[in-house]
């Protein structure tokens, strides 16, 4: 693989890194705990909104952020051709 | 039958059930007694991780300390699953592609030194020794209870068994035997919360119930929560955060960062087969591992109000006194699970004003009103102390659930307890035989004397943790943050400098673990007492008690972190360039193409 491509398929990862942290940041500091107070307004159910988001909502998306993030990580593999054989 | 005799075939079943599998998988060489020969399958890997995590702390204590919490505990249930999709991204399939078995040998080869994989032993060490104190707290709960013993005879047990244990199967065995923990413990942690929460919403399952209403009565199980807490002087469930809501952030930094830190988690992405399955291995861990953190909320809140409600029978009802002098239940007449628990030590009764009635309220309230009512009612003070570590063993037996209820969730307790422990046993075990003394010091050491000193290792290691889970530096989940912040301020960010940047060399790194885990033992310790030994804090000559922007010692591991970042850049300009093949190996890390099969020193 040429120089050039290799930088080009981190810059990749890293963007893809990047974005999948600012949404795990969000739902987890942001609405968990920074903006909870104003967030617990709103009510999911029983749930005060920034008390579900701590308690139930961040941990459901940091699941499929995982594998969000596994998938899209494949196809920029694939992309690069970088992949296992 | 009586709930002994049903509480020891559970327990006697389970681990018939665990010992059967690690003789059908006993471990043959050195290898697969760590890693269990790189072939295990990514749901499977997740599953045995999963059980691995869940520890005591997880499983015995942390919904006890969020019961008493309220919101704040939510720190725990987002630090601890947070940091996973850290290790997802940013650890596990570098490392994997990496192909080395163990956190120090990375370390050696990476900042291509002796002493940098010598440091990271040592920081390594420092946090799982302070984890397994952890541990034997909450097996020391689990035991003293199961056995109708005290808490320090439950200590002493647990260690034998846990040695006993760790000694006997190592990691093939683990593997398999952990799946089959794995769903002992999570049947165990479940089960009793669908009953609860069908009691108290009619709705199945925990993670809905804890947002419905309550049954027959047109209030939110949360609201309903928030007043009679608020009714016996505590503060409001649903919003009282942790002390302050920057400590709040930083001990969450500091648990996430800590996950993505520690060597036993690490490990476990070593052994699968690919770079893609070590990515999509920490998803499935967290998929099991979220079964048991969203239901921890549900069993916490549940856990709080079945309490009150025993205590004070009439709390529940719109316009209830609970000053009236018939409020409170009569000790002599108390339910036999707190006289089960007496038995322990871990639930005291002191009757201070004389009254043969258990008043159990906020006695440190600061609404001079609620005071006020207080001192008319005649209390003087809040006169049951119930230890937050038994909240979820005793949350069956709380709630009037089946025997066999009870039994199951002290066999998953004590499953819960025993996997960890060993785990991290074997961690240790691993770091001082091979990283510390056949890479260090004694190259021509044979497999058979390896595996004798890490023998050894563990027996050392568990009698200091044990000794010094007698008289534990916090509850168990507490004394574990403290293992994640010295795991957070010492090998998170040299990882991550090892991986992400090409130009760290190893005066950087080695500069920045001592000085993270430097500042965070040195803040710890202030608190806590030198290696938490009671009777040697020394926090008040230094500035008084959660001195440094009223951060807590448990909390302090990002601050250590942050330190450890700054310190390993400054010191990396100072000193000479890292070498080129170093930084050629670095971007050969970074592409999963031509991943081999895991090789080493083994």
């Amino acid at each position: 693989m040429v120089q050039h491509d290799e930088a080009a398929y981190w810059k990749a990862t890293l963007a893809l890194i990047r974005n999948v942290l600012i949404v795990w940041f969000v739902v987890s500091y942001g609405f968990g705990i920074l903006l909870a107070p104003m967030l617990n307004n709103i009510h999911l159910g029983g749930y005060p909104l920034g008390f579900w988001f701590a308690n139930q909502g961040s941990m459901y998306i940091f699941v499929i952020l995982i594998f969000v993030y596994a998938k899209l990580m494949g196809n920029i593999d694939k992309k690069f051709n970088v992949h296992e054989e | 039958m009586s709930l002994q005799a049903t509480t020891y075939i559970f327990v006697g079943l389970s681990f018939a059930l665990y010992i059967g599998i690690a003789i059908w998988a006993r471990a043959g060489s050195t290898k697969e007694f760590y890693v269990a020969g790189g072939s295990v399958h990514p749901v499977l890997n997740g599953m045995a991780t999963g059980a691995d995590w869940m520890s005591a702390a997880s499983f015995i204590s942390m919904a006890g300390l969020i019961s008493n919490m309220g919101y704040g505990g939510s720190l725990f249930l987002m630090g601890w699953t947070g940091g996973y999709v850290l290790l997802a991204m940013l650890l596990a399939p570098y490392l994997r592609k990496f192909g080395k078995f163990t956190v120090p040998q990375f370390f050696g080869t990476r900042y291509y030194s002796k002493a940098a994989s010598g440091t990271a032993v040592a920081c390594l060490l420092m946090a799982s020794t302070t984890y397994i104190i952890g541990q034997m707290t909450g097996v020391g709960v689990a035991f003293s209870r199961f056995l109708g013993v005290s808490n320090a005879t439950g200590i002493y047990i647990g260690m034998a068994i846990v040695f006993m244990y760790a000694v006997f199967g190592g990691m093939k065995g683990i593997t398999y035997t952990q799946v089959a923990q794995y769903c002992v413990l999570i049947l165990a942690y479940t089960i009793p919360a669908i009953f609860i929460s069908l009691q108290l919403t009619g709705n199945p399952i925990p993670q809905l119930g804890l947002g419905s209403d309550m049954v027959a009565a047109n209030v939110s199980l949360l609201h309903k929560l928030d007043l009679i807490v608020q009714d016996l002087g505590f503060a409001q469930y649903t919003t009282s955060t942790r002390l302050s809501t920057l400590n709040m952030f930083v001990y969450t930094v500091s648990l996430m960062i800590g996950t993505a830190g520690l060597p036993h988690v690490i490990v476990r992405f070593f052994t699968v087969p690919k770079v893609k399955d070590a990515r999509s291995s920490a998803g499935w861990a967290l998929v099991f591992i979220a079964i048991l953190y969203t239901t921890a909320p549900a069993v916490a809140a549940m856990a709080k109000m079945n309490l009150l409600k025993t205590i004070n029978p009439t709390i529940m009802a719109a316009n209830s006194d609970i000053f009236a002098p018939d409020a409170q239940i009569v000790h002599a007449d108390r339910p036999d699970w707190m006289s089960r628990w007496e038995v322990t030590g871990l639930l005291k009764f002191e009757d201070k004003n004389g009254d043969g009635r258990i008043q159990y309220y906020n006695d440190k309230s600061k609404d001079q009103a609620f005071q006020a009512k207080a001192a008319a009612a005649g209390w003087k003070g809040s006169e049951l102390s119930v230890n937050a570590d038994i909240i979820v063993l005793a949350n069956p037996e709380i709630a009037l659930l089946p025997n066999w209820v009870i039994a199951l969730v002290a066999a998953g307790g004590l499953a819960a307890a025993l996997s960890t422990a060993a785990g991290l046993l074997l961690a240790i075990s691993s770091a001082i035989s091979h990283d510390l003394l056949k890479e260090m010091f004694v190259p021509d050491l044979s497999e058979k004397a390896e595996l004798l000193a890490g023998k050894i290792a563990m027996a050392f290691a568990i009698v200091v943790a044990g000794y010094l889970g007698l008289n534990p530096p916090g509850f168990a989940a507490g004394t574990v943050a403290i293992a994640f912040g010295l795991a957070a301020s010492s090998i998170f960010p040299a990882l991550m400098m090892g991986i992400f940047s090409k130009t760290m060399n190893k005066q950087g790194a080695i500069a920045g673990m001592l000085a993270g885990i430097g500042v965070t033992m040195f803040y710890v310790f202030a608190h806590k007492g030198i290696f938490f030994i009671k009777g040697t804090e020394f926090v008040d000559a230094i500035g008084g008690q959660n001195f440094f922007f009223g951060i807590e010692p448990n909390a302090f591991g990002t601050i250590g972190a942050i330190v450890n970042f700054a310190v390993a850049f400054a010191v990396k300009n100072m000193t000479p360039a890292v070498p080129q093949d170093i930084a050629n190996m670095v971007e050969q890390v970074r592409i999963p193409r031509g991943a081999k099969a895991v090789d080493g020193a083994h």
